[in-house]
């Protein structure tokens, strides 16, 4: 590792930090899920059975962890653009990673029952 | 003291010639170059504009990511029963609107080319060997381009009737 990796910490910092983790991930997914989506061109039965993974309780957890990396990656993107072209946006970086961070709760409380409906119901029936 | 202060009175912009800063003072005969000090030896124009570019195209394709990524995830894992109706049905009825084909087509491309220049940065900060660096961005370059030319002919040769 580089020296002196840890810049000033705080806010600004940390915000790149989960930015830069979070970006990685949802590329190494997205390679996984083009390869995937294009078993429909293989047969109907290749593509139903790799889609059968995404609908066990573990894999179906993960993807309310992807949902949650891709929320904060969208939410802090669109921070970063504010920072970039609005004047004031340098001067409101932390109010703006707080707002951030609150719409993200608000949202991934909203999409806990509808991302992990199948689960839910595997489990406790209904 | 025989240099002649004359000699060491330059203007700031040749302070890196070595004359000094004119302060008279031997001492501030050397200095060092300002950083992005323009010499002779500097192109008019660097290269090309490639960096700026990158850095624009990133926040561009981002703003249009968030509708594209946020309209897929709700209707592939949020409603009416999200990823529990996900089949080979599901996606022949999707893709029978050009419109879903249209959008799939431009999510593709524009995750694929951001996220691989997102991942070309975070290979430039961390690779520090020259040959790394190559290596990483080669790899990178190839998984990039065959994914986005496999997944754009598996949505123009998508056949229902497969």
């Amino acid at each position: 590792m580089p020296a002196g990796t840890l810049y000033r910490g705080r806010e600004g910092m940390w915000s790149w930090v989960a930015h830069r983790v979070t970006g990685v991930l949802i590329f190494f997914f997205l390679f996984a899920h083009v390869l995937d989506t294009a078993l429909v061109r293989v047969s109907p039965e290749a593509y139903d059975s790799v889609i059968a993974t995404y609908k066990i309780p573990l894999v179906n957890l993960m993807e309310y962890g992807l949902v949650a990396a891709i929320l904060f990656h969208a939410l802090n993107g669109l921070r970063v653009v504010a920072v970039d072209f609005w004047a004031k946006g340098p001067k409101y970086q932390k109010q703006m990673l707080w707002t951030v961070v609150g719409i993200w709760v608000v949202l991934m409380a909203g999409s806990f029952y509808p991302v992990l409906e199948h689960t839910l119901r595997t489990w406790f029936g209904g | 003291m025989s240099t002649d202060t004359n000699d060491l009175v330059v203007p700031s912009v040749h302070a890196h010639t070595g004359k000094g800063l004119g302060t008279g003072n031997p001492a501030d005969a050397f200095v060092v170059e300002p950083a992005r000090t323009r010499t002779r030896k500097t192109p008019r124009r660097t290269r090309t504009n490639f960096e700026m570019l990158a850095w624009l195209f990133m926040r561009l394709s981002g703003v249009v990511l968030v509708v594209l990524v946020l309209g897929h995830l709700l209707i592939n894992l949020m409603l009416d029963g999200g990823v529990s109706r996900v089949s080979f049905a599901f996606v022949a009825g999707r893709w029978a609107s050009p419109f879903w084909q249209g959008w799939d087509l431009l999510m593709l491309w524009l995750a694929m080319l951001h996220g691989a220049n997102g991942m070309r940065t975070v290979i430039n900060d961390y690779a520090e060997k020259d040959a790394t660096r190559l290596w990483l961005k080669g790899l990178l370059g190839v998984a990039t381009v065959f994914t986005v030319l496999l997944g754009t002919l598996v949505i123009f040769t998508f056949d229902p009737n497969i």
